[in-house]
């Protein structure tokens, strides 16, 4: 290599002195830096583990657990592995956090609309919720839902019965839960679940055939009534005339407890009530932010076009609000998901109370239960994100 | 400039690990000035902090003594308060030098979690506290009971072997603070709390109406209970497991906190080897040789912080049943100081 450049030619700088390669250079050494000091890290907790005879290896994964769950999704017992309780726990996270998600965005675009609505009881009553839940820690909101609220129910023998159609007692409300008769499904009954089936598949079908109509003809189709008597009638018309193959299995009390039935614990319904609420209220107020960006002449153009509030609302506003809503929903999604784990402070048993908890404390292996549950949520992110993504491309603005 | 980035790594490694070096609890003890003591968040009569905030119980004192034989003072304890959950990781990584938590020595607590036990100072057995209103003569009835219990605990394991093996159901509703457990079963989510027999007596009085609940008397389990310490370094295994047998030794000679000073010039060789008057048996511990009669004096004998923390002098009146000393009808037995 010579020092000397010739003077004519950008080309012929000395490497030293060429920023792309200083850069290049520079970017090599932080990543290789960065690299160091994770290898380091790890190696020296592995040493340091090693040292102390704390298992390294993930041989835990398939020993009996020996402790029982009191709510489980899939077939789990004291004899199943830590590896069944893992996914216990991860379906139980699941489970709340689908439903949670659900719930969450439905009461959270109902008051967000509420906020802007021109009833001004409505906007207020609205305005109350979203000023006061969202100003409290999640943390004690489950901890009066689940202590406040749902624990000063009745004792087992006091339930309070909820009474069916013909006056029989149906269901029980006392402080384990909600006891609800449990459905036995009985010969042919897959045949409903057909007749289900072809009714949404029929109403899906109408519903296609009635946008085309509309866009022909300007007719509007009883796109409802239709929709609801297919995917209601078929199934009923279908158990009735396979003479009724699902039972219910009433509950009992029976010593200490109901024996029969399903039960809802406390515990779920808590963590799904506080999740929900805290969470629609942040929503609430992206829809709002969401339906307030979309320029008022929209709606004035919709106005003048004869549409009422309601579809005014539903094809011209709310399809152009979700571009706004949609990117900071994700992140309350998510935000909902990783909240879950507070589930071990009402002794719901999510992932982080059997897996990070239990399993940990049993088996010891604490590095690696982290690292797997850390690994977990972040996947469980990643895919809502995702999902998220693709649907969020639907609504932006395409330019042209 | 390698060599910075290097000398940087290292100290960052060790910031996130903590010290890579693990032999050597006593010099690091010596130097930070106080025994780190992993300690229950509150129990009364083993660990928990008075109304002036100093800690007192069982597991406490003997946490006092260990602190008396290596300072000679038993206040040069630091208490850090822990949950059955996290207690382990607490000193697999270093944070604690003892735990002494009313923990259960258990095979694969030592074989696979890196602890060593050094002695069990309280011999104790699963129990079931339930309210006297349901009637219950016995844990047999409790099938389809649902049962409080605190997660990461031997109680949470020996409930399911219980219930399996009686061919009875239950559900446990776990909880991984005490405390939450109590104030579920305090306000009747579950039908029975299940945990060491001498921790039912002692959350007992932290119900609204202590009375009106009454402990099952079916044992379900073995717990032996007692002090636990990190693999690898023998010294500190020692001295831990020397202070309980200390304890025992001074309750077995007659030698308490009141005569201690006394039993100094006593002609009895087994007290005089104790005391530090003959021979110098704490040397090889790394420690001086009236190590005993420091532990004795600040803290007393075991037979003294038994009854004080548990027994007669406490609030929760528990006998001395297996924990008596092995010439009196119980198992708390040491090895000699000679």
């Amino acid at each position: 290599m010579s020092d000397q450049s010739p003077p004519a030619g950008a080309t012929a700088v000395n490497p030293l002195y060429d920023p792309r390669v200083r850069g290049f250079v520079y970017q090599a050494l932080l990543v290789a830096t960065i690299a160091f000091l994770g290898w380091q890290a790890i190696a020296n907790a592995l040493a340091n583990m090693r040292a102390r005879n704390i298992p390294t290896n993930f041989d835990f994964w398939t020993k009996t657990s020996g402790f029982d769950i009191n709510f489980t999704l899939i077939k789990y017992s004291a004899v199943s592995t830590y590896g069944d309780a893992f996914w216990v726990g991860l379906l139980n996270t699941l489970m709340v956090a689908a439903i949670g998600i659900v719930l969450a965005t439905l009461l959270g675009f109902i008051v967000g609309v509420a906020r802007l609505s021109p009833n001004w009881i409505v906007a207020k009553l609205a305005l109350v919720y979203v000023e006061s839940i969202r100003n409290v820690p999640l943390l004690l909101q489950l901890l009066f839902w689940y202590n406040a609220v749902l624990k000063p129910l009745p004792g087992v023998r006091d339930s309070v019965v909820i009474p069916g159609l013909f006056g029989n007692p149906f269901a029980y409300l006392n402080n384990r839960g909600l006891v609800l008769p449990e459905p036995r499904v009985g010969q042919g009954f897959w045949l409903v679940q057909l007749a289900l089936l072809l009714g949404v598949l029929l109403a899906v079908g109408f519903a296609l055939w009635a946008r085309r109509a509309q866009r022909e003809t300007g007719d509007i189709k009883p796109v409802w009534t239709v929709g609801v008597a297919l995917v209601i009638g078929l199934p009923t018309l279908a158990y009735f005339a396979l003479g009724e193959p699902l039972t219910l299995d009433y509950p009992v009390l029976r010593g200490f407890n109901f024996s029969g039935g399903l039960r809802v614990l406390p515990e779920t319904v808590a963590l799904i009530v506080g999740l929900t609420i805290y969470t629609a209220s942040f929503i609430a107020e992206i829809v709002r932010s969401g339906i307030q960006s979309v320029a008022k002449g929209q709606s004035e153009a919709a106005a003048a076009l004869g549409l009422r509030a309601g579809p005014m609302l539903r094809l011209v506003v709310i399809p152009q609000a979700m571009r706004v809503i949609t990117p900071p929903l994700t992140n309350q999604f998510l935000n909902l998901t990783k909240n879950s784990s507070l589930a071990v402070f009402i002794g719901y048993p999510d992932l982080v109370q059997i897996f990070a908890g239990t399993v940990l404390n049993q088996t010891g292996a604490a590095v690696q239960v982290i690292a797997i549950t850390m690994a977990v949520y972040l996947a469980i992110s990643l895919v809502t994100s995702l999902a998220m993504g693709v649907y969020n491309r639907r609504f932006t603005l395409r330019e042209r | 400039m390698r060599r910075l980035i290097l000398a940087a790594a290292a100290s960052a490694a060790c910031a996130l690990f903590g010290a890579s070096s693990f032999a050597g609890t006593l010099d690091q003890v010596k130097q930070r000035g106080v025994v780190a003591c992993g300690s229950n968040t509150g129990l009364p009569g083993f660990g928990i902090p008075d109304d002036k905030g100093s800690w007192t119980g069982l597991d406490v004192d003997f946490c006092r003594a260990v602190a008396a034989a290596v300072f000679n003072d038993p206040t040069k304890v630091r208490f850090v308060p822990l949950t059955a959950k996290d207690r382990f990781t607490a000193l697999q990584s270093g944070e604690i030098d003892i735990l002494a938590r009313n923990g259960t020595w258990t095979q694969s607590r030592e074989a696979d979690l890196g602890l060593l036990f050094a002695a069990v100072n309280y011999y104790d057995g699963q129990g079931f506290l339930v309210r006297k209103k349901l009637n219950v003569k016995s844990a047999l009835e409790l099938n389809g009971a649902s049962i409080c219990v605190q997660q990461g605990t031997t109680t949470e394991l020996n409930l399911a072997d219980f219930f399996r093996s009686h061919n009875m159901k239950y559900e446990g509703v776990v909880f991984a603070a005490v405390d939450e457990v109590i104030k579920a079963y305090d306000t009747s989510r579950c039908d029975a709390f299940t945990t060491d027999v001498s921790q039912l007596y002692g959350e007992r009085i932290k119900l609204v109406n202590p009375d009106e609940h009454v402990v099952l008397p079916e044992i379900i389990s073995k717990e032996p209970l007692g002090p636990a310490v990190r693999q690898g370094d023998d010294q500190w295994f020692n001295i831990v497991k020397w202070t309980h047998f200390a304890m025992i030794n001074a309750e077995e000679l007659g030698v308490a906190k009141a005569n201690v000073d006394d039993k100094l010039k006593s002609e009895d060789p087994g007290v005089r080897r104790l005391l530090g008057v003959e021979g110098d048996f704490g040397k090889g511990m790394g420690l001086t040789k009236d190590w005993a009669y420091r532990i004795v004096k600040h803290v007393g004998n075991y037979g003294e912080a038994f009854e004080r923390n548990v027994g007669e002098g406490s609030r929760l009146k528990i006998k001395r049943g297996l924990n008596a000393l092995w010439n009196n009808g119980g198992i708390q037995y040491a090895a000699p100081i000679r």
